[in-house]
């Protein structure tokens, strides 16, 4: 009952965490750019109305958007050696997360691209624009200036679930954590560091991401 | 391989393994059922706090605001550490399902409270102008007029979180919780092979999930998109 | 002693002044309305007497008591002696026609339901709606709803009734029914603050009529006095520009 708390204990471990910070940001940003890239390609496969690609993309929503990341990243990780294949934590961990995150961004991404007017692209045809160009000029910064809220918010959602990778002997911001209470047992101390953070880490992203959608995109993004 | 996999499958789902796998799905249910539930509940609390204007609710509102921006920004295997921990440290006997369930409410009330905080603030000021002419006290007001009118802006997203919380609840499985995934877990260890069994597993969160979530899309079409503001009778 | 009074009545809404002074006194049983262009603060008299934004300077009086912005019974009292109809008509969203009229005698002034209920469908009845009782505003015409709304404000038996732009939504055999309505009220000895557009039904219902602009009365008198020979040279200009001549 009696339990003095010692953050002092665990002041040296800073750094160390901080390097962890990083892995877990390389995890982050990797699978969101990885997801993004495929949430793109299918968002559009949905747009276009493809009948069996569309239908295919769509059991692929369903199926990763109903299901939980962790489970997903169990079966890469522990169930495809039964047929041979084996990745490192790392890589498992991010191959579920991307996977994941190309899910949840293709139903964002759709919803942006919804929302582009008929017009602007026949505005754009009319310019002489090819269909490149009217992707690059007209399409996507529109689409990115409604989505970025809702882009924001899963990259946030991503950050913080990143934390699993510490499940599968990452050595991420969690996973370190888990490191030094195995040798100071100071757990609340650490936990509660690392919650603090997230916390910095998910604020500095808010903030980044925020000013990039107003720059690039001229979208107004809440920071609060 | 494969052939091996498929001569495994009887061996797996007999009654003793379909009922290990039925009680942890409704395990797995429940705690972010009653996450929402009570973080529904918190959650009104905190919103009515941050809505408020009245400079005795101030303290109040910058708790809510703090614990709201906070919370929403600590990954649930965190949360989930600190209380395990915590409890354990502070000499606590609790189990690991009861601390399961505390951080899902915490965690929720939190993501609730933001969804409650839109649906209220969504309701036209001059609405509860109209009541408090009439003499409505906050609290007629709140429960006659205003809160019917949030309700059903509130309930769609707040049931869509529910869904999408069913899923994070996996990380119970790390503190032992016999939802889902740790019932994967036991099986696996008890033989099984993984992708078997976390296939099984997917497939029961699949099961429980997509519907729910369909039903999540409707009532967001039924209540959500709708330019009318009171309840309808089908719900 | 006048029924409601108004003394040097000053209000803002973040600094812009809107209401520069009013001086205005109404007997009992009296009529006044009050004409002006659109943002000369005609609304906004009304909210401050309503008690929903409290004036900077000056005071307002309901039968003998000034009001006591800061204090919550004080508001509650004056608010029992009045009844507005706002010119958005504010109608609760969440209730039907007949709900949003009993509401509030039955669960705020405690009154017995069933009188209340036979009260409100009398009065629905009268404004046209008897045949509406179930429908919710979003499924009424910007008319109906404004009639729903007076039908509210009379459920509550008030001594003063605010009338924002009561006309406005109506069509001309409408606007004949509310000026009956208007003048049975009176016959009642109720006070009336009438905002109005509508210079026909201003000159047939008041017994005086106050000129707005800038936040201030620049005139007020008899309806003869104000269509007839106005004294300020802004009143005529007003006057004769909405009579369309
Ligand atoms: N909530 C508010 N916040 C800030 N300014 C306001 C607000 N409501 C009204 N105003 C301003 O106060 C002034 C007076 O508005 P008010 O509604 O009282 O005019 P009005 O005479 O009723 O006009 P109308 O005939 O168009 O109804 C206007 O300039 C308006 O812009
Ligand atoms: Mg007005």
């Amino acid at each position: 009952m009696h339990y003095v708390l010692h953050y002092g204990q665990i002041a040296p471990y800073l750094p160390y965490l901080i390097g962890g910070m990083a892995i877990s940001l390389a995890l982050s940003v990797l699978s969101f750019i990885g997801g993004m890239v495929l949430g793109l390609f299918f968002a559009v496969i949905r747009n276009e109305g493809h009948p069996i690609l569309s239908r295919l993309v769509r059991i692929y929503v369903a199926f990763f958007t109903n299901t939980p990341q962790l489970v997903q990243i169990y079966v890469i990780y522990f169930g495809l050696p039964d047929f041979g294949i084996l990745f490192s934590p790392f890589a498992a961990v991010l191959i579920g997360m991307t996977l994941n995150a190309a899910a949840y961004l293709t139903e964002i991404l759709r919803a942006g691209l919804g929302t582009v007017h008929a017009q602007e692209l026949d505005a754009a045809e009319t310019l002489g624009m090819n269909r490149l160009q009217t992707l690059r000029h007209v399409t996507l910064p529109h689409l990115f200036r409604v989505a970025m809220p809702a882009l924001t918010n899963q990259y946030i959602l991503m950050t913080l679930g990143t934390s699993m990778a510490s499940i599968f002997g990452v050595e991420e911001l969690t996973g370190r954590a888990f490191n030094i209470n195995s040798t100071t047992f100071r757990s609340i101390e650490i936990f509660t560091t690392v919650a603090v953070l997230y916390v910095v880490v998910t604020f500095i992203a808010t903030i980044l991401l925020a000013l990039v959608g107003r720059w690039a995109f001229r979208a107004r993004v809440p920071v609060l | 391989m494969l052939s091996f996999l498929i001569a495994e499958i009887p061996r797996l789902f007999t009654i003793y393994n379909v009922i290990l796998l039925l009680k942890a799905a409704l395990t797995t249910l429940s705690l972010s059922a009653v996450g929402c539930v009570i973080g529904l509940f918190f959650g009104f609390l905190l919103s009515i706090a941050r809505l408020s204007h009245r400079p005795i609710f101030w303290p109040l509102k910058a708790l809510a605001l703090i614990y709201v921006e906070i919370l929403r920004r600590v990954p649930f295997l965190i949360t989930l550490m600190i209380f395990f921990f915590g409890a354990q440290v502070l000499g606590f006997n609790i189990s690991a399902l009861a601390i399961a369930f505390i951080s899902t409410s915490v965690i929720s009330t939190a993501f609730v409270a933001e969804i409650v905080r839109a649906g209220l603030r969504a309701v036209k000021p001059s609405q509860m102008e109209a009541a408090a002419v009439m003499n409505f006290s906050a609290w007629h007001s709140f429960w006659h007029v205003r809160l019917p009118q949030a309700w059903p802006l509130i309930l769609p997203p707040v049931f869509g979180y529910f869904v999408l919380f069913i899923k994070d609840t996996a990380l119970a499985s790390q503190v032992g919780v016999l939802e889902l995934t740790q019932a994967g877990k036991i099986l696996n260890t008890k033989g099984f092979s993984a992708s078997l069994v976390y296939g099984a597993v997917l497939i029961l969160y699949f099961i429980i999930s997509y519907p729910l979530a369909r039903f999540g899309a409707y009532l967001e079409r039924r209540l959500g998109a709708s330019r009318h503001s009171r309840p309808r009778r089908a719900i | 002693m006048a029924h409601l009074d108004i003394r040097g009545l000053v209000a803002r809404y973040n600094n812009a002044t809107v209401l520069d002074g009013i001086d205005l006194s109404i007997e009992r049983g009296e009529i006044v309305s009050l004409i002006g262009p659109s943002g000369s603060g005609k609304s906004t008299l009304l909210r401050v007497i309503s008690g929903l934004l409290p004036p900077r300077e000056g005071t307002v009086s309901l039968a003998g008591e000034t009001i006591n912005y800061a204090d919550r019974r004080s508001l509650r009292r004056s608010r029992d002696k009045l009844a507005i109809v706002f010119q958005q008509y504010n109608l609760f969203g969440n209730m039907n026609v007949l709900r949003n009229v009993m509401v509030a005698p039955v669960t705020i002034q405690k009154r017995d339901k069933k009188t209340v209920e036979a009260e409100a469908r009398a009065l629905l009845d009268k404004v046209g709606l008897g045949d509406k009782l179930t429908s919710y505003p979003d499924e009424l015409s910007g008319g109906q709803q404004q009639r729903v709304a007076i039908a509210r404000a009379l459920c509550l038996k008030p001594d003063i009734l605010l009338l924002d732009e009561v006309t406005s939504a109506l069509d001309p055999e409408r606007v004949g029914e509310v000026l009956d309505t208007v003048k049975m009220l009176a016959a009642d000895n109720m006070t009336l603050l009438i905002v109005s557009h509508e210079m026909g039904f201003v000159r047939e219902v008041s017994h005086r009529v106050a000129f707005m602009a800038d936040g201030k009365i620049q005139e007020m008198g008899p309806p003869a006095q104000i269509f007839g020979a106005p004294q300020q040279p802004r009143t005529q200009a007003f006057v004769s520009r909405i009579l369309g001549h």
